[in-house]
């Protein structure tokens, strides 16, 4: 029931937008028709800012390239602009797939001001080429037609511009709630949290931000064939800045913000249009300065925009979360399952690893090896280089010496995602989980490796059974590891221990042949504990292999067949829990040698 | 190109370096202290510049009502937060160092223009006005939000820019404005080519000011604090340093390098409201060389830059900047292959 | 009963909905040490990070009887409180001798009594001496903690928190540290001393409390807690285990 009350505000709003011409004048629909093209701008905002977390100071430059595209074919070589809504949407996904993945490697802060470097640079192109009109722009630009109905009336295009929001805003509602939805979301967890599900950053942070400059260039398109008249300065990066602003003002939390967004920044630079003529002759320039000025106070006081107000009473109401049936859905056929090694087959062997960090041995000469069908432990005091270890074996660090196999092949070599895609599943000593995302999002982001659907696939929703899939699995590794019944809600409600459970249970959905639990056991009560031994050596009957570090000794010594013990970045001892608990060795490096 | 006209540029670039090297400097400590890219630290220059030029046409400049409004902003701001904390014993401390002591440079700027003075104490004077705008601007529109991402804090920035040079706008007009060099003359360099002495002496106090800088931050306690600060915020809470202060600090010494950069290039530049916005930008072309956190990289960026600028704007002048702007982003790109960045913790906008 | 050093009570941390040390109770007279012992993750950072204001908290905090909870980080320093971080926040650009003179800055002393102070704490740890014009971060791991104790102590404390002095250092430099810890608590420094290392805590604590999933699970004389079987069953599981 919760999906009654979105739906329905969705209805009111499209029938409010699509009566709204009936019954206002010429000039509202034309304030209207900026707003829509500016919503399409701020919701590939919203996409790659609020969701993707990669701030853009140069959006309004891929709307200048679409419109300029668009202007010059139809001006200029041939007058149709359904063939230069092709041009402009080539051109800007060119531009934008190079310049995204030249800049896309970059973290944070060097990203932004990239972005500004060619938000800037790229109007000024505009101002200085002859055969677009430098300063003054391209006027007359042809209207739109569809067969021989001309859209040069703001009415008819009002229609053509809403409905290319509400597709832009379908598409994007699809994309995120899909296999490739859930690595962008789970982009701003970071590339390592991405790699060990088998997702590649890089890869999913450009194709999103050639997805948000498509917007832009649709939004291009529509203006220019509005307006009929373009020039470099709506281009510029004060108009990359107020469409950031329209995406933050409306929330960068939500869809539906960007259209918000765009509405009260329209509404009010048209009011501030009325009003600021009355004190200044530099009333542009000052809708700047108080344009500016509500962003400070916008991001002082209220990050999170317009729909983060809106949901918070929204959620005020108790929601009926959804539960799920116990068992498997026969209705949905399973993903395919990778098949096991056969018992006590050596299935991961590190053969003299080496970790300097610096002048600093993290790991020195470590050799280990795993067999399929056992569960490891990796022990040793604080500071020992156990976590450093997991690192290397899952290739989430380069190791400086030595080499790793995993079933006879070596991945020493290899990227963080192939060791993932081989089926080795981890978790993490410190959670790495999108704590707003609800907890079967989270889990089902570990199956991203088992789907095969793109974005493109995904906004156009042609990945109905895979999704059906994913989901069910999802679902079914919750109800293995006893969080079903809190599907739903957000990951980050879960205590910490818990939290460590919902990535063991994301590893699951990866259908992983070896499993690497960094502290699953840290934070948990003593129930909890047991149920999770449990769990553990249920799944070691069904054939998972398990290594991991852990503090409990209770804990470890009572589940696992056989322990690596470190200290100091070295192997200490290795053996079966009672040869190693008697190892004077080891108790000293427990203990503290006696003095 | 002849090579007349290559050392003709060489010098026009080494003289837009001097600029872009105190302002890289300025950023760069405001950066690396309190993780904010400061977009307008040009505007602080042309505040500088105008006031000069004020002094100059022997009036008395719009600037010193715009900085006594922002420093009255600020001592608002300050009061009030804390009232809200109910620390009422520091409330007369509070009014001392942000009303009164800020409020000080432009009682004198005042007397300059009101009663006019030699060239050197109308320098002294455009200099020292604008000293407390950095400081006055972070504690009203960065302070409060201090501990928010990088990426939020350079949102603020920005739109603060856009602020700023919109109200200079307000106060000054759209006309430019240029000041008398310093040192007239010129000299002739070995090949016959002239060289204003303006120009050799914007060459020579940047290096000086750097060098100064360079000291300070050496040996000084409160320059070694700084670097504290900015290497390990959480270490220098440990030993008593208050972030807070010595984010202050950090605007306050990049306030004064703006203010010798706004009397340096006022004469070699016409300079109008907005033209502090591109000047900025472009030392963190600069700055960004060094990765926005090394001085030395910063020198070098500040070098490169403003030769490459000095020959794109021969290639053509209205491209000019497209072209600086466009050579961030290869620059990045080498940065990133060259240097293996920790994973951050993801930032988020939002929160 | 004289008023103790420092007095902990009731004192809850939450990181967001998670509670990670609930309702401890640790009580520090002035000339001892005291320390925390207790499993990864039991919340024994959180509490020091909490004493010494790095993280919000609720409950009785005192120190020598004033109200802790009143000031914030810099001035618990400037009142004589100080700590020694799990990951020592050193400022590793800057030289050995930087860190030890910033770590006076609180102190604002003349360029004399700072040169003493130096000297005193170079005389406690000869191998920053002949570090002093090195980088913080080219030191060894052994080095780094004496640097971060030694920055501690130019600031004066009269009470030192130590979160780990032992991590991920060899079993002999773990000794040098802690026969320094006692050292300065004969010259008057209490000493509140966070370890996992158990034995080595105890044996150098006049009193001990075990903390585990962010409560006090034992308390009691270090030595009685040395030979506790619940202690070993911690560190070792299985209560058969037997110290050598």
């Amino acid at each position: 029931m919760s999906r009654a009350a979105p739906l329905l505000a969705s209805v009111i709003v499209a029938l409010f937008i699509a009566l709204f011409p009936l019954v206002s004048g010429r000039f509202m629909v034309s304030l209207f028709n900026e707003i829509g093209i500016a919503a399409l701008v701020a919701l590939g905002l919203v996409l790659l800012t609020g969701v993707g977390g990669a701030v853009s100071f140069g959006q309004a430059a891929f709307v200048g390239i679409a419109a300029y595209a668009t202007g010059w074919l139809t001006l200029t070589e041939i007058p149709s602009p359904w063939l230069g809504l092709l041009l402009a949407l080539a051109l800007t996904f060119v531009i934008s797939l190079i310049i995204g993945m030249a800049t896309l490697r970059l973290a944070g802060h060097f990203l932004a001001l990239s972005t500004l470097a060619w938000g800037i640079a790229i109007p000024i192109v505009f101002g200085n080429v002859a055969a677009l009109g430098r300063f003054s722009g391209l006027a007359d630009i042809p209207a739109a037609h569809l067969g021989s109905l001309s859209l040069a009336s703001p009415y008819r295009m009002y229609y053509l511009i809403w409905i290319v929001v509400g597709l832009s805003l379908l598409f994007s509602f699809n994309l995120l709630r899909s296999r490739t939805g859930r690595a962008i979301r789970g982009l701003r967890g970071g590339n390592t949290l991405l790699a060990s599900v088998g997702a590649n950053a890089y890869w999913t942070r450009v194709w999103l931000f050639v997805i948000a400059a498509l917007l832009a260039a649709l939004a291009g398109w529509l203006y220019a064939h509005t307006n009929r008249f373009i020039s470099p300065s709506p281009f510029d990066l004060h108009a990359s800045i107020d469409y950031l602003l329209m995406a933050i003002l409306g929330g960068l939390g939500s869809l539906f913000g960007s259209v918000l967004g765009a509405g009260v920044v329209h509404l009010l630079q048209n009011e501030l249009q009325n009003i600021l003529p009355l004190f200044t002759q530099y009333a542009a320039q000052l809708d700047a300065v108080v344009v500016a000025a509500i962003f400070i106070l916008l991001l002082h006081f209220a990050r999170a925009g317009v729909m983060g107000y809106v949901l918070r009473l929204y959620h005020r109401w108790p929601q009926p979360l959804p539960t799920f049936q116990p068992g498997r859905n026969q209705l949905v056929q399973p993903l395919a399952a990778r098949p096991k090694p056969e018992q006590g087959k050596q299935l991961l062997a590190a053969r003299g690893v080496v970790k300097r960090f610096g002048g600093l041995i993290a790991v020195n000469d470590v050799s280990f090896e795993v067999n399929a069908g056992e569960i490891v432990g990796l022990i040793g005091p604080n500071g020992a280089g156990k976590s450093t270890m997991f690192n290397l074996l899952t290739r989430t660090l380069p190791m400086s010496a030595g080499h790793v196999e995993f079933l006879q092949q070596d991945i020493s070599k290899l990227r963080q995602l192939d060791v993932a895609r081989l089926g080795v599943a981890r978790t993490f000593q410190h959670v790495k989980l999108r704590p707003r995302m609800s907890l079967i999002d989270n889990v089902a982001m570990g199956a991203y490796a088992r789907g095969r659907a793109g974005m493109m696939r995904a906004g156009l929703r042609l990945n109905r059974k895979e999704e059906e899939q994913i989901m069910e699995e999802a679902r079914a590794q919750l109800e293995r590891v006893g969080l079903v019944q809190r599907a739903y809600e957000r990951a980050g409600s879960l205590p910490l221990g818990t939290q460590r459970i919902l990535e063991i249970a994301r590893a699951l959905t990866a259908d992983p042949v070896l499993l690497l639990l960094d502290e699953p056991a840290a934070g948990l009560r003593k129930a909890e504990k047991h149920a999770l031994a449990d769990l553990l050596r249920k799944l070691r009957d069904d054939g998972i292999t398990i290594l991991l570090v852990e503090h409990d000794m209770d804990f470890v010594m009572n589940l696992v067949d056989r322990l690596v013990v470190m200290s100091f970045g070295s192997k200490l001892a290795e053996g079966t829990p009672a040869a190693v608990r008697a190892d004077a060795k080891v108790q000293a490096a427990y203990l503290g040698s006696s003095t | 190109m002849t090579w007349d006209i290559a050392t003709l540029l060489t010098v026009s670039g080494l003289q837009i370096s001097s600029i872009y090297l105190l302002t890289g400097l300025g950023l760069v400590l405001i950066f690396s202290v309190t993780r904010v890219i400061f977009v307008p630290f040009g505007d602080i220059s042309v505040f500088a510049a105008i006031t000069l030029a004020g002094f100059e046409a022997k009036q008395v400049p719009g600037t010193i009502p715009l900085v006594a409004a922002i420093v009255v902003f600020a001592l608002v701001v300050e009061v009030t937060s804390r009232v809200r904390r109910r620390e009422w014993r520091v409330i007369p401390k509070a009014v001392l160092y942000w009303g009164v002591l800020p409020l000080v440079p432009c009682g004198l700027a005042w007397l300059v223009g009101h009663f006019g003075a030699p060239a050197e104490v109308q320098i002294a004077a455009s200099i020292l006005l604008v000293v407390p705008v950095a400081p006055a601007l972070a504690r009203i529109a960065l302070q409060p939000i201090a501990d928010a991402s990088v990426l939020v804090l350079l949102i603020v920035s920005l739109a603060l820019e856009f602020v700023t040079s919109g109200v200079a706008l307000l106060f000054f007009g759209p006309d430019g404005f240029r000041t008398q060099p310093l040192v007239p003359g010129s000299i002739t360099l070995p090949g016959g080519i002239p060289l204003d002495m303006q120009v050799v002496l914007m060459i020579c106090v940047a290096i000086i000011i750097s060098g100064l800088f360079y000291l300070a931050f050496q040996k000084t306690t409160m320059g070694k604090a700084l670097r504290a600060t900015a290497v390990n915020r959480v270490g220098a809470r440990l030993v008593g340093i208050r972030p807070a202060r010595a984010s202050t600090l950090a605007f306050l010494a990049a306030s004064l390098l703006a203010g010798f950069i706004g009397v340096l290039i006022s004469p070699v530049t016409t300079l109008y409201y907005d033209s502090g916005f591109l000047i900025g930008l472009k030392a963190f072309v600069a700055a960004l060389i060094g990765g926005l956190v090394s001085y030395p990289g910063t020198a070098i960026g500040a070098l490169f830059v403003g030769i490459f600028e000095s020959f794109a704007s021969f290639y053509s002048g209205a491209l000019k900047d497209a072209i600086v702007f466009g050579l961030l982003i290869p620059i990045l790109i080498i940065r990133s292959i060259l240097i293996v960045t920790h994973e951050e913790d993801p930032e988020e906008l939002d929160q | 009963m004289s008023t103790p050093m420092l007095e902990i009570g009731d004192l809850h941390v939450r990181y967001g909905l998670v509670e990670a040390v609930r309702g401890v109770t640790v009580t520090l007279e002035a000339g001892q040490i005291v320390s925390v012992i207790g499993p990864n993750g039991a919340g024994k950072t959180t509490l020091l990070s909490a004493a010494m204001g790095l993280l919000p908290s609720e409950g009785v905090l005192r120190f020598e009887g004033a109200d802790l909870r009143r000031l914030d980080v810099e001035a618990r320093v400037e009142n004589g409180l100080c700590l020694v971080p799990e990951t020592r926040e050193l400022f590793g650009d800057l030289s050995v001798a930087d860190n030890l003179q910033l770590g006076a800055y609180s102190k604002h002393l003349s360029r004399g009594a700072l040169r003493n102070r130096l000297e005193a704490v170079y005389t406690r740890f000869p191998r920053l001496k002949e570090r002093s014009g090195q980088a913080a971060a080219t030191l060894s791991g052994g080095e780094r903690q004496m640097l971060a104790v030694g920055r501690a102590l130019m600031a004066g404390p009269r009470l030192l928190m130590l979160d780990e002095p032992s991590l991920g250092l060899a079993p002999l430099i773990v000794k040098e540290i802690l026969s320094i810890v006692r050292g300065l608590r004969d010259d008057g420094v209490s000493i509140l001393l966070v370890e996992q290392n158990a034995r080595a805590a105890l044996e150098s604590s006049d009193y001990g409390y075990v903390l585990e999933t962010g409560e006090i699970a034992l308390s009691g004389d270090s030595k009685s807690l040395a030979t506790d079987e619940r202690v070993q069953a911690t560190y070792l599981g299985g209560a058969t285990a037997k110290a050598s």
